[in-house]
């Protein structure tokens, strides 16, 4: 048995899993990264030790699993140190990466460390439009990594971040998959906070792209039943209700940035006037159970109508707060891609414009900048944008302008 | 192409590579991508049976003798129901 800090009893609702951002260094630029705008430098890092803690601690708060992400998390030079003492703490090990800094050796010590489950991102199922959204040739790379897999016992996840600009390839991408030893694929759609927010207008489906994509998908699942789970997360924007973000406010999971910030999820520094306690300063215990942040949208009590008398508030917990800060301005709104909010026009304005044949010049990200030096340029330099298209054309066959996610420093 | 996966009682299953056991607030669980199964009772006997080494025969055979004052077709069927919810979870393979 092991000792429980301070003998307390575990909590009623404890974290299921830990996402451990490592790292926001990462030598793709993906226009859609999930790491906030202002992104965290390598000497504000937490050292090994520090983890070590925080997996200990996860552990004896009830958490099973631990995600660990970053920006790539194989940037870290002790990662094996890290996947090490995840394991030994006796949490589940899961690893996210672009697969870009592996080789053969690599991936053996990993496993050796006691790597339960690899996960490799993957920007769509050819090389020019990956290139196009990572900001870097990785798509060859990502195949050798699927090769190596074969002969080792690891699980395997593709993920397939689906957007306009990809999700006419699902085809090439569920074939990588079928070809690899995969057990698990997920189709996500992007969300749309941070990066993905400012290139919203180039990366949204249409209605018909959704659509079809859904059909596919739903095709695959029946087909592939016992060999591959195949999961599916659709662009929220054209759902009648929301999703239960993170499951839930504080409910079941927590996520630790680079520099040790413990938040309720990848979004929510964008909220004003939350603070947010450090692991270096206070037991993760302690954050969970009793920091401002964690209860500030927990439970009902904070809820607004129509959630607060709503049949659905124990099904999606209102929504996304990050959403309905970013789409009306207050982070206690319905989330507004619920039908019943009563700000729903805002998000059915944005479908119109995407789904308009007959289309206005696209709209070009405000901060467009190449990506800085470092790790390299955008294999397909930002193009300027394009009045020239016909009325005929669709919205998502014009060329587009990104803000790509430079490195930090 | 079949409606339902049928299972092969001479087949072998086998936990798929990283599914494992694990344990927590003494709590034995079954660990996988994005998933924690509770287990107890039948369901932790049939997964500790899940070592590539026993057929789903002997398995059923196995809990027949444990849960004797069941009625034998029952256990069978929540036994085989147990091992396809598994196998569409992708936690087990089939060893011929």
């Amino acid at each position: 048995m092991k000792s429980r800090t301070a003998n307390m009893p575990p909590p009623q609702t404890h974290p299921l899993a830990l996402i451990a951002e490592l790292t926001h260094r990462c030598p793709l630029h993906c226009v859609y990264c999930s790491n906030p705008q202002e992104l965290q430098s390598r000497d504000s890092e937490l050292p090994t030790e520090i983890w070590s803690r925080v997996f200990r601690e996860a552990v004896d708060l009830g958490v099973l699993q631990a995600d660990l992400t970053g920006g790539e998390p194989l940037a870290r030079t002790d990662i094996l140190d890290l996947v090490k003492s995840a394991r030994a703490a006796g949490l589940y090990v899961n690893l996210i990466t672009s697969g870009l800094p592996l080789d053969e050796p690599k991936l053996d010590a990993l496993i050796a460390a006691g790597l339960d489950h690899l996960q490799l991102s993957f920007q769509g199922s050819t090389e020019d439009i990956a290139a196009e959204i990572s900001g870097t040739q990785s798509h060859r790379q990502k195949l050798r990594v699927l090769s190596w897999l074969k002969s080792r016992r690891v699980a395997v996840t593709l993920n397939f971040v689906i957007h306009r600009r990809n999700i006419h390839q699902l085809p090439g991408m569920l074939a990588i998959a079928e070809s690899s030893s995969a057990i698990r694929i997920e189709f996500a759609n992007v969300q749309y906070y941070g990066w993905a927010f400012a290139n919203r207008e180039n990366l949204l489906p249409t209605r018909s792209q959704l659509d079809a994509s859904l059909a596919f998908i739903q095709q695959a699942q029946k087909r592939l039943e016992g060999k591959i789970r195949v999961e599916s997360v659709v662009p929220d924007y054209y759902a009648k209700y929301p999703k239960p973000c993170m499951g839930g406010w504080g409910r079941k999971l927590m996520l630790i940035t680079p520099s040790g910030e413990a938040l309720p999820c990848h979004a929510a520094k964008i909220i004003p006037n939350l603070t947010f306690d450090n692991v270096r300063d206070r037991p993760l215990q302690e954050i969970w159970l009793a920091s401002e942040t964690f209860q500030k949208f927990r439970g009902q009590s904070w809820m607004q109508d129509p959630c607060k008398s709503c049949d659905r508030r124990e099904i999606d917990y209102a929504g996304c707060r990050c959403q309905a800060l970013l789409l009306t301005g207050d982070p206690a709104a319905t989330d507004p891609v619920c039908s019943l909010s009563p700000q729903r026009q805002k998000v059915d304005a944005i479908l119109t414009t995407i789904n308009s044949p007959a289309l206005p010049p696209l709209v070009v990200a405000q901060l467009a900048a190449p990506v800085p030096s470092g790790t390299g340029t955008p294999a397909c330099a930002p193009t300027t944008t394009h009045p020239t298209s016909t009325p005929n054309q669709s919205r998502a066959d014009t060329p587009a302008t990104w803000l790509y996610r430079p490195n930090p420093a | 192409m079949m409606d339902e996966m049928t299972l092969d009682h001479a087949s072998k299953p086998r936990l798929a590579p990283g599914v494992r056991l694990g344990e927590n607030n003494s709590q034995r669980v079954l660990l996988m991508p994005e998933r924690a199964l509770r287990l107890m009772g039948p369901s932790l006997e049939i997964i500790e049976r899940c070592d590539g080494k026993h057929t789903v025969a002997n398995i059923v055979a196995d809990l027949q003798k444990i849960y004797s004052k069941a009625k034998p077709e029952k256990v069978a069927e929540d036994i085989l129901g147990y091992l396809q919810l598994l196998q569409k979870e992708r936690a087990l393979d089939f060893e011929p």
